[in-house]
């Protein structure tokens, strides 16, 4: 059952501040309505994982680690790979997070995550079949929050893509007696679309692109775009208690593609794809 | 083995089932049918057939998660294990925990909570049969439900998906046209706010086809809006009758 959340107390000084500063078109931290924080990606840094990254972005701090192993296909799609994606608020990236199973936050993250790599096909799943109906790849998205200050869905979705970029298989082979056995060659995941998230907050009338905490907490709601390489939409999301007119929308999804294209060349020259 | 896809518009432009590209499915709604509950209303939308109940404003148990300036509102969908071709496991899958957090937001919007402080309103939605859009629908009933329990509410919600099947945006998808569709947009819509209080895509759109599934959602929110108004005025009218009847009888 979902319960509307205690929010963290936010200082009315401080909110007051954020709503004043905004009718100027200025933030707290002194970036632009539409700049997003300083990026950094890093990939490769757990070397027992198949493919990893890290992504900073601000103060939120997110590794995600790729594991794959083979298994059985699902019953409804006997001839494609299987891509699971799962987040973890970890007690230690903030004070607000409890240890224990995901809670509808941590679920909704994941899903919004796998919603993008999946309908944008930037894991091409078809080439993860081994047997059809038998054995298939299956790859593990698993992200980990290592630091919360808002706009954990980017972060994370960034790191899931840089990650699975960086990702290598084992090469498996099919003997002749039918028994499918692991080589020591590896090679890449099969990686097609490179897809942006790009989130916007709603404060008061004014639309901010990558919340931090502080201003994520005072947002009435937000929403999450995705934009494929090819400039098509493969996911929306929109979150929290209030609304968007329609014109805010058609605003955001223009802000969304603009930015979506920028933070793509970065991906790609740090994620080497 | 290659199975041969079914085509999703024929010839004529029509749907699966006969549709025209903005035609929504048959829709029957009933407000006030469950004797215990504070407001309840039933919805069908082609074959999905989904039940609301609305207890509350209550007293909020655990105590310590009421808030000192509004009510909170506690939000369930789920679905029947019978609702859906294979059964469905009745514990909550991540669906449907990721959904009922979006309906409540979807639903916070209009109710005047701040009215209630320190108390809760609870929402159940069962799905007791499905074949798409139940999100939607089960939206487009909590609102009557909420409605019927006496809950001041700043408007209804309404809402409807739009999505893209064999290249063309239509209304209102079934089962069949979400999974084989290219494309699924939920949108709940609050008319007195010309805003949407809950949107959610999956598939491919470009930005042309977007802006325009937007304007058909708003359009086929309307319609329903206008249902949900429908059976709210007759609920009224059978309460009516109900006390003048009671009037009646004490006369006599």
């Amino acid at each position: 059952m979902s319960i509307t959340p205690q929010t963290e107390p936010l200082a009315k000084i401080k909110s007051k501040q954020i709503r004043e500063l905004l009718k100027t078109g200025k933030r707290i931290d002194g970036r632009e309505l539409d700049a997003y924080r300083p990026i950094t990606i890093e990939t490769g840094v757990i070397g027992k994982a198949e493919g990893s990254a890290t992504v900073s972005l601000g103060n939120t701090k997110v590794l995600v680690g790729i594991k794959v192993e083979t298994g059985s296909p699902n019953s409804d799609t006997p001839n494609t790979g299987v891509l699971t994606v799962n987040a973890e608020l970890l007690p230690l990236a903030h004070a607000i997070f409890e240890p224990g199973p995901p809670d509808e936050n941590s679920i909704e993250l994941a899903r919004v995550v796998d919603r993008g790599i999946r309908e944008s096909k930037a894991v091409d799943l078809e080439k993860l079949i081994i047997v059809p109906g038998k054995l298939a790849y299956v790859v593990f998205v698993d992200i980990y929050i290592l630091n919360h200050d808002g706009n954990l869905v980017d972060a994370s979705a960034l790191a899931a893509i840089a990650a699975l970029m960086n990702t290598k298989i084992p090469k498996i082979v099919v003997g002749e007696d039918g028994e499918p056995k692991k080589t020591e060659e590896f090679k890449p995941l099969p990686i097609q679309d490179c897809p942006i998230p790009v989130t916007i907050a709603k404060i008061g009338g004014s639309l901010l692109v990558d919340p931090v905490l502080e201003e994520e907490n005072m947002a009435s709601a937000k929403i999450t775009i995705t934009i494929t390489k090819n400039g098509n939409i493969c996911a929306i999301q929109k979150s929290g208690p209030g609304t968007f007119t329609l014109d805010e929308i058609v605003e955001a999804e223009k802000t969304a593609r603009r930015k979506a294209e920028e933070i793509r060349e970065k991906i790609l020259s740090s994620a080497g794809g | 083995m290659e199975t041969v896809k079914r085509k999703l518009i024929d010839e004529n432009g029509l749907r699966v089932d006969g549709r025209r590209p903005d035609e929504l499915r048959p829709i029957k709604m009933k407000v006030g049918l469950l004797a215990n509950a504070d407001g309840s209303a039933y919805i069908e939308q082609g074959k999905s057939k989904i039940i609301v109940a609305v207890y509350g404003p209550r007293e909020v148990h655990p105590k310590h998660i009421g808030l000192p300036d509004r009510a909170i509102i506690r939000c369930r969908y789920h679905m029947a294990p019978f609702s859906t071709t294979e059964r469905k496991s009745p514990a909550p899958s991540r669906r449907e925990i990721e959904l009922s957090k979006i309906i409540r937001e979807a639903l916070e919007p209009v109710i005047f909570s701040e009215y209630y402080p320190r108390s809760m309103i609870d929402i159940f939605i069962e799905v007791l049969q499905s074949d798409g859009g139940t999100r939607c629908a089960g939206i487009t009933a909590a609102s009557l439900a909420l409605a019927d329990a006496g809950i001041p509410l700043k408007d209804l919600v309404a809402a409807c998906a739009v999505g893209k099947v064999d290249g063309q945006l239509v209304v209102d998808l079934n089962d069949e046209e979400d999974k084989e569709g290219e494309a699924d947009m939920p949108l709940a819509y609050i008319p007195a706010f010309n805003a949407a209080s809950l949107l959610q895509m999956d598939g491919q759109l470009t930005e042309e086809e977007f802006f325009k599934a937007l304007e058909m959602g708003k359009k086929a929110c309307l319609k329903i809006y206008e249902m949900q108004k429908q059976a709210l005025k007759e609920r009224y009218l059978k309460i009516k009758e109900s006390v003048e009847a009671g009037e009646e009888n004490q006369e006599a």
